[in-house]
Order: C-alpha cells, then sequence, then structure tokens
C-alpha cells in the first residue's frame, strides 16, 4: 500500500511525493505543502481527526480526507 | 502645495504580529471602519514620522498569499492593484514572523512582483537567540530587493528604525526579487504581448482572481488567455514551488538555525492542550472560569454605575426647572443611558477573555480539538471560534466564519451562530436573574446566579448545536471540505493589543447601541406620556370619580393617576393589543412593549423597561432593579417577574432572534434574504413555543 500522511504514525517523518492538485487546497501549497517537502506527524487529535502537522516548517492541521490524498515516502529513523 | 501623508499598508501573514506593529506605530490613534459595501474591518491609523512627516497606517486583513479565498484576502489584492484608491500605499510593509520566515517571504515575493516599494519587518527578533536564529541582513536586503527593519513589537525594538524607513521609502528599491513567469514563458508572453502596458503579474491575478478591478477590462484579458480551472491551479502550483525554490535560496545564506540551541514549550503544551482528557477539561475549565467572573467580578461596578444613574435622574427631576424637557430628560434618557451603560463591565470582561484567548494561540488548539466533534452536527472545527465569540456579538462571530472553507459548514455556522448567548441578551439575563433567582451558595462555592447564567450559556450552545444537526440532515447542499488550520506558536498575550481590542470592541458596542436605546427611549417616553382621549386626558378626574365612595390618601391617588395614564397612553394602548398573544407566556402589556422596543437590539429590552418604570413614578432614586421588583399584578398582587415568568423571559430571550443587525448581516454574508428570513421564523417561533411551556409548566 501507498504511504499517505495519513498512515503515518505520531513522531513519523516522511517526504511529499505527489498527490491529485485538484483535491488539495492552494491554501496547503502555499503553507508549504509541495513535493520534495519534509513533513512530520506532531499530534493526533483525540478521536482520530485532524491531524497536526509540520510541513516545511509551517505548523498546521489538516483532516484525514485531505492527508489521505498526499502520498508521502517515509524516513527510516535508526533510533 | 500642501505635503501629503504617506499611504502605509501593512501586509501580512495571520499570526506574524502585525496588528502589534501597527498598534506600536499608531498608539490609540486608529479608526476602525468598514471597506465600502462589506464588512470586513479596516483599520487606519496615524503616525508622526521623524523630520515632521505624517503617514497614514492602513493594517490589512492577514492573508497567507495574494491568491484570494475569501472576502478578507480580496481586499488586499483591490487595494494593491488600484492605483486610484486614495488609500493605494506609497510603500508596503510586509510582516513577517522571523520563526516563520520561509513560509512569510511567499507573500512578501508577490507584492514586489506588483512593484510596489517594500519594507520588510522581521518581527518578534527577541525570540532568535532562544530559538538558535541568526540572520545575515545585508545578504538578505540585498538578495530580497529591500530594506529590512528587525523589529520586536513585543519588547517596542526596532519601530524607530522602521519610521526612518517609511520616510525614505523613495529609496526603497520597487523591482521584483524573482521572474515567476519562467513557469510558462511561452504564455506569459503572449499575455505581455497583448497588454504591452500592464504589468504582467497584475493580468496574471485579474485572470487567476476573482475580485474586482477597476480598470482593466477583466473579460478582454479573460476571454483571450482562459484557461481550465485544473490547468489554472497547476500554474499556481508551480509559481508557488518557484517561489518557494528562490526563498530556500535566500534563506540557505541568510538564515542560520542551530537547533540545539533551540528551547520549545511548544510541543509540550500542545501534548496537554489537545490531550483527550486534559485537553477538554482544560478548555471546559476555562468557559467556566469565564461565565463565573463575568458574573461575580462585574457586580460591583456594575452596581456603581446603576446607583449613579439613579442618583442622576432624581437629581435631575429636582434641580432642573420642572417641565416636559426635565421630564424627558430625567424619565426618558437618563434611564435609557444608564440601561446600557450598566452593562461595560460584562462585556469589557467578555472580550478581554477571547481576546487573550486569541492572542495566546490557544484558540487554534481549540479548534484541532473540537473538529471531529463538530462535524458530526455538520460543523467544522472552526465553528468553534464564531461560536465562542458569539457570546460577545452575533455580527463578529459570522464574519469570522468567513476562514470556514466549506460552504455547508459556513452556512450552518452562520444560521445557528445568533443562538449563542450574545453579550445584548447579558443585560435582560443579569436583572431577570437577579431578580428571580436567590443570591445564594450550592456546594459552599457555587454562587447560584452565577450556575444560572452558566447554565443559560449552555442552552445557547446546546441549542446551536442541536439547531446544527437538524439543518445538516435537512439542508441539501453538496460542497468540497478543505480544512487548513494554522497551528501558531504559543505567546504571552500582549498587555497593549489586548487593551486596545477591549477598549475598540466596547466603544463601538456602547455607540451601536446607545445610539439606538437613545433614539427609543426618547420615543418610549412620548408614547408612555401622551395619550388619547378623555380616558387619559381626564385620569385625575376618572381616578376620583372611580374612589369616590373611600377617598385615597395623596400618594395612594397619585400612584393611581399614573396607572390610569400609563395603560391609556400610546403605548398602553399598544402594550394592551398585543397582550393576549403574550399573556400565556406569563407577560404583561409593559414586558409586551419592552419584547416589542427589544427587536432592534436586545438590551433594548431593560432600557425600555427602565422608561416605562420611570414615567408618573415619583421615585426618582430607585434603581431599575428595584422597579422591577415591585411591579405587581394589579388583578390578582402576585409579583410580576416571578419565578415562572422570569424563567419564561429567560427562554425566551436564550432562543428568540431579536436583533435586526444580526439579519442584516446574515443577509450580506449568505447574499439571499432567504437564509435571514428562515432564522428569524425559526428562532422566534421556537422562542415563543418553549417561553409558553415553561410559564405553562412552572406556575
Amino acid at each position: 500500500m501507498q504511504n499517505t500522511i495519513h498512515t503515518l504514525k505520531k513522531g513519523e517523518k516522511a517526504i511529499i511525493k505527489d498527490f491529485d492538485i485538484d483535491l488539495i487546497p492552494l491554501k496547503l501549497l502555499e503553507m508549504g505543502c509541495l513535493p520534495g517537502n519534509l513533513v512530520e506527524l506532531l499530534q493526533v487529535a483525540p478521536f482520530g481527526d485532524p491531524l497536526y502537522l509540520d510541513i516545511n516548517g509551517s505548523h498546521v492541521a489538516i483532516r484525514v480526507e485531505t492527508a489521505r490524498e498526499i502520498e508521502v515516502e517515509l524516513i527510516k529513523t535508526n533510533s | 502645495m500642501s505635503i501629503q501623508n504617506i499611504n502605509v499598508a501593512l501586509i501580512g501573514n495571520p499570526n506574524t504580529g502585525k496588528t502589534s506593529v501597527f498598534n506600536q506605530l499608531t498608539g490609540l490613534n486608529q479608526q476602525v471602519g468598514n471597506y465600502p459595501g462589506i464588512t470586513v474591518e479596516k483599520k487606519i491609523g496615524f503616525c508622526k514620522l521623524p523630520q515632521n512627516i505624517k503617514a497614514n497606517i492602513l493594517d490589512l486583513p492577514g492573508t497567507y498569499s495574494l491568491n484570494a479565498s475569501s472576502m478578507d484576502e480580496s481586499v488586499v489584492i483591490e487595494l494593491l492593484l488600484n492605483k486610484n484608491d486614495k488609500l493605494y500605499p506609497d510603500v508596503a510593509v510586509v510582516v513577517t514572523d522571523v520563526e516563520n520566515l520561509k513560509r512569510n517571504l511567499l507573500i512578501y515575493t508577490q507584492i514586489k512582483d506588483l512593484e510596489i516599494p517594500t519594507i520588510l519587518v522581521i518581527n518578534m527578533s527577541d525570540r532568535m537567540e532562544s530559538k538558535g536564529i541568526t540572520l545575515n541582513i545585508p545578504y538578505l536586503e540585498e538578495k530580497l530587493k529591500t530594506k529590512i527593519a528587525l523589529v520586536s513589537s513585543r519588547k517596542g525594538l526596532g519601530i524607530e528604525e522602521l519610521k526612518e524607513l517609511i520616510v525614505s521609502y523613495k529609496t526603497i528599491p520597487h523591482e521584483a526579487c524573482l521572474n515567476s513567469s519562467v513557469i510558462d514563458a511561452e504564455y506569459f508572453e503572449k499575455l505581455q504581448h497583448a497588454f504591452p502596458n500592464q504589468l504582467l503579474y497584475k493580468l496574471w491575478l485579474v485572470i487567476t482572481q476573482d475580485v474586482n478591478f477597476s480598470n482593466l477590462d477583466r473579460n478582454e484579458i479573460r476571454n483571450t488567455f482562459t484557461k481550465s480551472h485544473s490547468e489554472l491551479k497547476r500554474l499556481q502550483q508551480k509559481e508557488t514551488i518557484k517561489r518557494y525554490q528562490f526563498i530556500n535560496d535566500v534563506l540557505k545564506e541568510g538564515l542560520q538555525v542551530d537547533a540545539s540551541m533551540a528551547k520549545d514549550y511548544r510541543a509540550k503544551l500542545d501534548r496537554v492542550l489537545t490531550h483527550k482528557f486534559w485537553g477538554y477539561a482544560i478548555f471546559l475549565g476555562i468557559l467556566f472560569v469565564i461565565f463565573q467572573s463575568i458574573f461575580s467580578w462585574s457586580t460591583i461596578p456594575m452596581d456603581f454605575i446603576d446607583s449613579s444613574f439613579a442618583s442622576l435622574s432624581s437629581w435631575a427631576a429636582e434641580e432642573l426647572p420642572s417641565g416636559i424637557l426635565t421630564d424627558l430628560l430625567s424619565q426618558g434618557i437618563i434611564p435609557g443611558i444608564g440601561g446600557i451603560l450598566i452593562f461595560i463591565p460584562q462585556i469589557a470582561f467578555l472580550f478581554l477573555f477571547i481576546s487573550i484567548l486569541e492572542e495566546s494561540g490557544y484558540m487554534s488548539r481549540v479548534v484541532f480539538l473540537m473538529d471531529k466533534i463538530m462535524r458530526k452536527f455538520g460543523l467544522s472545527g472552526k465553528s468553534v471560534v464564531p461560536l465562542i465569540s458569539g457570546t460577545a456579538c452575533a455580527i463578529p462571530a459570522i464574519m469570522a466564519t468567513r476562514n470556514i472553507e466549506n460552504w455547508k459548514e459556513r452556512l450552518i455556522t452562520i444560521l445557528v451562530t445568533p443562538f449563542t448567548t450574545c453579550s445584548a441578551r447579558l443585560p435582560v439575563y443579569a436583572i431577570i436573574i437577579a431578580l428571580v433567582i436567590p443570591n445564594e451558595r450550592v456546594l459552599g462555592i457555587l454562587n447560584m446566579q452565577g450556575l444560572s447564567l452558566m447554565l443559560l450559556y449552555l442552552l445557547g450552545f446546546g441549542a446551536a448545536i442541536v439547531s446544527a444537526y437538524v439543518l445538516n440532515k435537512v439542508l441539501k447542499l453538496e460542497s468540497k471540505t478543505y480544512f487548513v488550520v494554522e497551528m501558531p506558536g504559543y505567546k504571552l498575550p500582549l498587555f497593549k493589543n489586548v487593551a486596545i481590542n477591549v477598549v475598540e470592541k466596547t466603544k463601538a458596542f456602547v455607540m451601536g447601541a446607545g445610539k439606538i436605546i437613545l433614539a427609543i427611549s426618547v420615543i418610549l417616553w412620548f408614547l408612555a406620556s401622551y395619550g388619547p382621549g378623555k380616558d387619559f386626558n381626564e385620569a385625575e378626574a376618572i381616578v376620583t370619580e372611580r374612589n369616590i365612595e373611600k377617598p385615597l390618601n395623596e400618594a395612594e391617588f397619585e400612584n393611581a393617576v399614573a396607572s390610569q395614564k400609563i395603560e391609556n397612553s400610546y403605548i398602553g394602548i399598544m402594550g394592551k393589543a398585543i397582550e393576549p398573544a403574550i399573556h400565556p407566556l406569563g407577560y404583561d402589556w409593559k414586558i409586551g412593549i419592552a419584547i416589542i422596543s427589544s427587536f432592534a437590539a436586545r438590551e433594548v429590552f431593560v432600557g425600555t423597561l427602565a422608561t416605562i418604570y420611570s414615567v408618573g413614578n415619583s421615585d426618582n432614586e430607585a434603581t431599575i432593579k428595584s422597579k422591577m421588583q415591585a411591579e405587581v399584578n394589579p388583578e390578582t398582587g402576585e409579583k410580576i417577574f416571578n419565578f415562572a415568568s422570569g424563567i419564561s423571559l429567560l427562554l425566551f430571550y436564550a432562543f428568540a432572534l431579536q436583533c435586526a443587525s444580526t439579519l442584516a448581516i446574515t443577509k450580506k454574508e449568505t447574499n439571499s434574504w432567504k437564509w435571514p428570513v428562515m432564522q428569524l421564523v425559526l428562532m422566534s417561533g421556537l422562542a415563543y413555543l418553549v417561553a409558553l411551556l415553561a410559564y405553562q409548566l412552572l406556575k
């Protein structure tokens, strides 16, 4: 299965790969959600949604339905 | 030739401290108004600069980019594209936060493309050390083609340097700092060729944005250079990537972060404040403190204002030459004004808390915490902000729905926000609670009156949530859901910002309501002091005749005449006409009049009763409260404001849409009469039913 922001676990970091531009609000792009940028899942809200992310240094919250559309590549950390 | 003031526009992302910079530059020398035709707040301040130059500082709404997704953002673009606007900036000041420089610079590069001289403010410079940040200012100035002011609006540092830069704005470069047209060179070349006299980026904005342009023929441009929505968005993405590439390159040299130096309490605070138990517990606790304190802390200044106005009234009645004008003053105007001024303490407290929650960054955590729950009711986490600020006033709250991206969620939020207990209901609640709920403590600490008030607030939220749930099921609207919330860093609220906010908002409330109340109390006084026919004009004779067998003493006689007069005055006749409709709710005709006049604004209720009870009442010294307490039903001898009628009135005001301005704003924001009319009919119908049930069950 393809990794998306939704499949990340709390504290995991990943690189944004690709998304369908028609499903992603322009505002999120402007916040730095662009292919090649780093994303980290900081917090998950109590009922599993929304997700609190650090995207390219910007702190934003988005809903799972949007997170599901953004493909990422997980960065393996050994620590 | 007179020297013109320099026009300065403050632009920047939300949460960059832009408004603090504005407050630092202008102090209290500010004017808050609206942009013509729309309800976006327009803040202009005045600032004295070195060399005796003066500047008009315009605080534009916070925006992430020049791609407008809301009315607030459109205002920014419309101003920057219209050179004929009298506020068109001579110089733009882009405010950025040193911790979010990368993202904050995006809009800066766009403003530069418009070739307006632009100063870059890097704010929150006092945090650089604790975050391990160092900047290479000369390098940044060279690459970004600008002058930089390193500012700490929090500590008031760098403001003088910024003023110096504004004065010498003519020397600030105004060329673009990157060439974004390379994203589709061929297309942009054709575009420029077709409109050689126009700025390329301006043309691009005309094509991509839905805003008004004065002197560019948008159809002409659009017809020739149109692209599908998808294609345009793809180009906008390319443009954004291009800009970020440029910013990244510049910051690689210009900004160093030593992560090991960074001390961060954000993550720790987030963990607690968005915790699945503690998060909600803290949120509820905060709400509880707000409502308890509004009721208990503000009673001292309120009692003082109440008794001062009562003595002022009686002073006016005794000291001024007697006559119609004195009566108007002591029975109409003074009680009317007093009826509104008394609520300043509570309203100020409410605005104080709301502005602290906003300023500290806590409000975003509430949005995050509540989104999933609110969505079950067809609302968004962002609806929490309107619902909470609705406790101050529904009008700014409805305006605050603009950042809800989904139309259906936004519409439902607009429709249910008037259920939340706004500050205009406070006067009504406060006086009725004080009359019918005993001032005692339960469980040792909880004040019953405070508790009742909190229950009314919860009732308002409950009504909003339940009706949202129903509307969500009933309304058939489909729209794409987008939800993006910035989670700003935590900040200690700045005293100056909070204070200015509280003063401005309270002033606007008092002035706005004050005008209506003054007008209405004068009209009411007139209607209550005059009447048609002999029942009014020959009141003395009628009373004497009626009591011919058992003559009254002087005081009894005066009171009997006064009540004969008011019953047969114009207002009495109107009140009697509607009495059958409100009698089952436990109200007499005087309350009926107050309900009708308070349709203009709820707080008029108290002023109206104050005026009605003052006319013909010889005891001017009594406070509004004691006058209401003394009211009895002439037939049964029961108190008018008893437990049953009090609860019925509280519930009526909890649900009824008694506010003409709310209807006007709903019309404006939804662009249709359908929604405000629906709001009015449903809310007031519900209010009538609930009040009826309550009275019939309790009496």
